[in-house]
């Protein structure tokens, strides 16, 4: 057995012209909790649904748990669980039926059935609410029902896509604890997610844009080896018009606004400090501390995306 | 690699249970498998009929004789016509045919009993509103045979008065119309209507079920599963079949004891092949709502491609013979036309195998081919 719960090579999938996924190639290690990162309409999605079986690729190959995505399918689905962006349970089931249902599919051996579901209860908080509708209960706790019902049948390899998307931050946390304890487990965790706060949970993390992958390494690795800028924060008032000037001085590469701070890109810090708090000074803005930060992961993918953005530009001037 | 018609009976068991518990908690797919086909029946059993019963008839007698009378009470015993109204002017006939109040109207001629006593020939007039062509023809052939009959009655009197023996007639017509002695068509209507109502209400609840999946995003977690379509769709009939022969038990109940519809066929035989067919019609919508993908366009599909052809074409309302040949040769298409013959055959002759093997075989070859198609027609993939 292979020590990589999924390998990708080349994948690619194209519905029409559109290109949504573009010739990605990465390996996932068993027992890793790998990211998948990239803003909406990235491929994120159609990564992980190609991955468990619901999409073909239009090219490349791949592998979930040692089985090939394109011709074993059926295999893979016996060993993984799939969460899906959309809450997909039944409604009008309660949450016992819901557990009991899922349970008949994986075909749960009748021995196991009643510790699994107790599992399941425990690990989701839903004891006292077993014969709850499903639609009654809040976002958080559909979600915790949803993770458990994909774990049913212990699978190796769990898919996560956006799980937590549209949950209150408290449960969110909660529910990345239980991801920690799978992981614990020995169970390979494959999520999606466009919370950066998240993103720094992960052992692994891969940056997905426009489907093709940017960036792949750990969330340190990130921040201290793909950042060839270096970030610059000013606390300043009226920070919003003084991004503008800002932004427009010479060796700035980028201006962002985080909070009330203005992080500047740039290739040399030490150089552009001076220079800056004179011209911010001298058009009337109170300027407070001007001083080198390490980036955080999203100074790290703001950067990427538009250092890929900028080489997409020169590069349709090239050809026009 | 196991063929996709492997079954798991844990897993279709799964999904049955589940379908069950979504129907039981729907009260609009209960009212359609329940109330509807009640509705249905009344409406096809009671209120269409094809027979004419008591046609509302006015009349103006001018003569006011004993032999104008005597027509009039020709009219009145038979159960054909009903007189509603006894007018003085023409006005008034057409005032009552104007406002619906009567369908006919009789005038007798002022001198209708001084000929009828002298032998010659009177005249009556029939005017009828002509705006239903089909009712008005059948009025008027009843209304023509009271006649023709009450005028052969004074010829037979005056011919016993003139010899001291009666009349004999060279020609004798004794009718009999078997299977449905007296001609209504509603022994002929409710046998047709259980294939109706199966085709409509099956179709209908069935071609939601698939597509209610895709819309509500639960389909992309069961097709990330073991689960073998197969399963899903057998686990999905399951529940909607045992409707469907709830349907039929009650239409069964209805047509014997509310409308006096007999049974002549055997009853294991009626039952064996309804469940063959309602097994066809469920495959269809679930054909028809794994094609669809949302439930709008489902349950329109399945209106269209069920319930107009099984009502139109199958026989049960228009004689096929009738139809132009292009319509007759699409007819051998529509399955609902092989179970209405069944049906009729069944129920009004008491024909068995023996006779309707043609009709029972095609319904099993529709039954195999649609449940075929439905479990094919569902791919375990997103695009």
């Amino acid at each position: 057995m292979s020590d990589f719960a999924v390998t990708l090579r080349d994948l690619e999938r194209r519905f029409g012209a559109f290109v949504a996924v573009n010739r990605i190639n990465l390996d996932v290690r068993r027992g890793e909790i790998f990211g998948f990162l990239g803003p909406n309409g990235a491929g994120k999605s159609t990564t992980i649904r190609m991955l468990c079986g619901l999409l073909e690729p239009s090219g490349g190959h791949g592998t979930v748990a040692g089985h090939d995505i394109r011709t074993q399918r059926e295999a893979i689905k016996r060993c993984i669980g799939y969460m899906s962006q959309k809450f997909s349970l039944y409604d009008d089931l309660t949450v016992e039926e819901n557990i009991d249902f899922y349970s008949g599919i994986y075909r749960i051996p009748k021995a196991k059935k009643a510790a699994r579901k107790a599992w399941v209860l425990d690990m989701a908080h839903l004891q006292a609410h077993r014969h709850t509708r499903t639609g009654q209960l809040p976002g958080g706790w559909k979600q915790r029902l949803s993770l458990g019902c994909a774990l049913l049948h212990e699978p190796q390899v769990l898919f996560l896509d956006e799980p937590t998307s549209g949950v209150d931050p408290l449960s969110r946390r909660a529910f990345w604890d239980l991801i920690y304890e799978m992981a614990g487990q020995g169970v390979t965790v494959f999520v999606t997610t466009h919370y950066m706060e998240e993103a720094e949970y992960c052992d692994r993390l891969a940056l997905i844009y426009r489907g093709e992958l940017v960036a792949l390494g750990t969330p340190g690795e990130m921040k201290e080896r793909l950042m060839t800028d270096q970030v610059l924060c000013v606390t300043c008032d009226r920070s919003h018009e003084a991004m503008g000037l800002a932004a427009a001085v010479e060796g700035v590469r980028d201006a962002a606004l985080f909070g009330r701070d203005i992080h500047l890109m740039t290739e040399d810090a030490v150089a552009l400090a001076p220079r800056l708090r004179r011209t911010l000074t001298e058009a009337g803005f109170e300027v407070g501390t001007v001083e080198r930060i390490t980036p955080s992961l999203e100074d790290v993918f703001v950067s990427l995306i538009e250092a890929r953005d900028r080489a997409d530009g020169a590069q349709k001037e090239f050809s026009a | 690699m196991r063929t996709p018609w492997a079954l798991n009976p844990r897993r279709l068991a799964a999904v049955a249970r589940k379908e069950f518990i979504h129907v039981l908690r729907d009260p609009r797919a209960l009212g359609i498998a329940i109330v509807l086909p009640i509705i249905l029946l009344m409406i096809f059993g009671y209120a269409l009929t094809l027979d004419l019963d008591r046609v509302p008839l006015a009349v103006w007698d001018q003569s006011r004789t004993p032999q104008s009378r005597e027509l009039v009470s020709r009219f009145e015993g038979s159960r054909y016509f009903n007189v509603m109204a006894m007018s003085g002017n023409y006005e008034e006939v057409s005032a009552s045919i104007n406002a619906r109040q009567t369908l006919m109207a009789l005038v007798i001629p002022v001198d209708f009993g001084r000929r009828v006593g002298s032998g010659r020939t009177a005249q009556v007039q029939v005017v009828a509103d002509g705006s239903d062509a089909n009712t008005t023809t059948l009025a008027l052939s009843y209304a023509e045979s009271i006649v023709r009959t009450h005028s052969m009655e004074i010829l037979g009197e005056k011919a016993r008065r003139l010899t001291g023996h009666p009349l004999t007639l060279p020609l004798e017509l004794r009718l009999r119309a078997w299977f449905n002695t007296d001609l209504e068509s509603r022994i002929f209507i409710v046998p047709g209507l259980i294939a109706v109502i199966m085709m409509l209400i099956t179709a209908l609840l069935t071609s939601l079920t698939v597509a209610r999946e895709w819309e509500t995003g639960t389909m992309e977690q069961l097709i990330s599963t073991p689960l073998r379509s197969s399963e899903l769709i057998l686990g999905k009939l399951a529940p909607y079949f045992v409707i469907g022969m709830v349907d039929m038990l009650l239409s069964v109940l209805a047509g014997r004891f509310l409308f006096d519809v007999p049974i002549r066929g055997s009853l294991l035989l009626l039952f064996t092949v309804s469940a063959i067919y309602l097994v066809g019609a469920l495959s269809l919508g679930i054909f028809i709502s794994a094609k669809a993908k949302t439930q709008l366009l489902a349950s329109q599909a399945a209106f269209v491609a069920t319930f107009l052809p099984a009502f139109l074409l199958s026989g049960f309302m228009f004689d096929i013979g009738n139809m132009p040949r292009v319509l007759q040769v699409v007819t051998y298409l529509i399955p609902a036309r092989y179970f209405v013959t069944f049906l009729r055959g069944l129920y009004l002759k008491g024909t068995g195998l023996t006779q309707l093997w043609p009709e029972c075989l095609l319904l099993v070859a529709f039954g195999a081919l649609m449940l075929l198609l439905a479990i094919q027609s569902f791919k375990k993939r997103l695009a």
